[in-house]
């Protein structure tokens, strides 16, 4: 095939594949700017014809959309704080310090994951109700405290850390806990960034968990939220793309800005599997 | 401080976790499939009787189990090929050199990935409305009559299916560019120099170098896609006529809307037991396509 043509194709198709892989979410950033009713006309509007900030307002002001903005905020970040910590502390004890069935452990840990998460949904849920988490944040966090892709992950890059780094800072008498403080976690900080972008991101579209510990609207998170008013008001499509844009734009956004580590830590976690 | 001591006081948080809130309740879920554990059960324990298979067996019988399988295999075996072959096809336009602006496009197809599934499927709940939609309406543009894209029971599971393709397209994506940059490039060298197309490139260098990365990425995906459940609550609510109904979606209305927890734990574990099956037969018949 003649060099120009097959160049021309190339790029052509990939223009058409991002175009399909944009519209929709361009789409719904357009219609969250009409009038109630706007859409839904033919031919199908592209841009608004008067843009209002009406259907946000409506969202923050009756729909409470900014308690489940705040709630998904608060529940995401702890999850992630907390998450980051545990993960950090046994993936490096996976990686560095040695113990009886250390290796045994960890197999047995990587072999859970063939269990899908929704085997254990229903007796947590049971667990939760006894100890009185049921629709609390508490209920939506507690079980991702710490996660086997996160001790994974940690474990693999903290297999580079040389020992014998960590054999002098012992031999000059330092704890374990210092030498995790202030020679191993500075190594870890590319990881860490990588960990973290990940569990806020699994945290904020997290729908099946929430949406069954959650029972009461002032806990709801914003996919349940939103789910919820979208079964309110199918026929609002203008006022469903707005929530919509308020859900997807956080966590689109801080794809953008991190993207690079995002990219990196989904290799690290799946190829190297 | 004994370095032994210290490696378990390290591991303790995170063991306690996963110990207490996932191993635990998966234990819990076994012996609760073995139970009649139901509304009454909830209110006072004391209702609770052990029915050893009943469950399962009740299930087994029942036509809505084989339907919401049913379901849940045809998303699984066209949706995952579908899947699959965007991937790689969009990794390929991506890793070629003759590729302009790689970052931006890598970006754009990814960006999907990202996105919350309930926001997005809503999107697409309005973009394949019959009346309004968009879909329906480039269609009408090459003269084909409107489709009730969600409202037909032939029709939803295909656009469940397309949605969820371009929801996830760019993960493997991703997956795929880097084995494909794993590629030596004399192999490519060498092929041209003998006169190999680009086809028989393709077939003969690109997929056999790719094949320990295709089944990685086709276990990782059949086991994702076992997991139907949001994409149906949101844009169909299991119908019409329960044509989007999957497994889970069974489980969560057995569970929490009839709170049947002890027939929603046995539709768990048969899924668990499926997906099991599944993903051991698909390292078996690679493993023996290996060798021959």
């Amino acid at each position: 095939m003649n060099p120009r043509l097959a160049k021309a194709m190339i790029n052509g198709l990939l223009i058409g594949t991002a175009i399909v892989a944009l519209f929709p979410l361009l789409w719904m950033l357009s219609v969250s700017f009409m009038a109630p009713g706007e859409a839904s006309s033919l031919p199908p509007p592209l841009l608004p014809a008067h843009p209002t900030m009406d259907n946000y307002r409506e969202l923050f002001v009756h729909a409470g959309m900014g308690r489940y903005l705040l709630n998904s905020l608060a529940v995401s970040s702890v999850i992630t704080a907390l998450s980051l910590g545990f993960n950090l502390m046994a993936g490096y004890a996976f990686a560095k310090l040695r113990f009886a069935g250390r290796e045994r452990l960890f197999q047995a840990l990587i072999g859970a994951l063939v269990i899908p998460a929704q085997v254990a949904m229903l007796p947590l849920f049971l667990l939760l109700k006894y100890i009185g988490l049921v629709n609390s944040y508490a209920g939506v966090i507690v079980p991702g405290m710490a996660t086997v892709f996160g001790i994974f992950l940690v474990r693999q890059y903290a297999r580079g850390i040389p020992d014998e780094l960590l054999e002098a800072a012992r031999i000059d008498g330092a704890g374990e806990w210092r030498i995790f403080g202030q020679i191993v976690l500075p190594l870890l900080k590319p990881i860490m960034v990588t960990l973290a972008i990940f569990s806020f991101l699994a945290a904020w579209n997290d729908f099946m968990w929430p949406l069954i510990v959650l029972t009461g609207q002032e806990h709801y998170t914003l996919p349940i939220g939103l789910a919820s008013l979208a079964r309110e008001h199918a026929q609002d499509s203008e006022l469903m793309m707005a929530g919509s844009v308020i859900t997807v734009l956080p966590v689109l956004a801080l794809f953008l800005a991190m993207q690079r580590y995002y990219l990196e830590g989904l290799l690290l976690g799946s190829v190297k599997g | 401080m004994n370095r032994q001591h210290a490696a378990w006081l390290f591991l303790a948080p995170a063991l306690l976790v996963l110990g207490v809130f996932f191993l635990l309740p998966v234990i819990a879920a076994l012996a609760l499939s073995l139970t009649d554990y139901d509304l009454y059960t909830l209110a006072d324990i004391r209702n609770l009787r052990f029915v050893a298979l009943g469950n399962y067996w009740a299930l087994l019988q029942r036509p809505l189990f084989w339907s919401a399988l049913g379901h849940t295999v045809y998303f699984v075996a066209v949706g995952v090929p579908l899947s699959m072959a965007a991937s790689l096809g969009a990794a390929l336009l991506l890793n070629s050199p003759l590729a302009r602006a790689k970052p931006f496009f890598r970006t754009a197809l990814f960006a999907p990935v990202v996105t919350t599934v309930v926001a997005v499927a809503v999107i697409w709940r309005y973009l394949f409305n019959t009346k309004y939609g968009m879909a329906n309406f480039a269609l009408g543009h090459l003269g084909i009559h409107p489709i009730d894209w969600l409202g037909d029971p032939h029709w939803a599971m295909p656009t469940i299916i397309a949605f969820a393709v371009w929801k996830n397209f760019g993960y493997n994506m991703i997956i795929f560019l880097a084995g494909l940059q794993a590629i030596p490039p004399d192999l490519y060298e060498a092929a041209r120099i003998d006169g190999a197309s680009p086809w028989r490139q393709f077939r003969h260098i690109t997929l056999p170098m790719l094949a320990p990365t295709m089944l990685m990425v086709a276990i990782l995906t059949v086991s994702g896609y076992f997991q139907l459940f949001a994409e149906p609550y949101v844009m169909t609510e299991g119908g019409p006529l329960q044509s989007t109904t999957s497994v889970l979606y069974l489980m969560y209305e057995e569970g929490f809307k009839w709170w049947n927890l002890g027939s929603a734990s046995a539709v768990a574990f048969l899924l668990f037991i499926i997906m099991f099956a599944v993903t051991a037969l698909m390292l078996r018949f690679s493993r023996r396509g290996g060798e021959s």
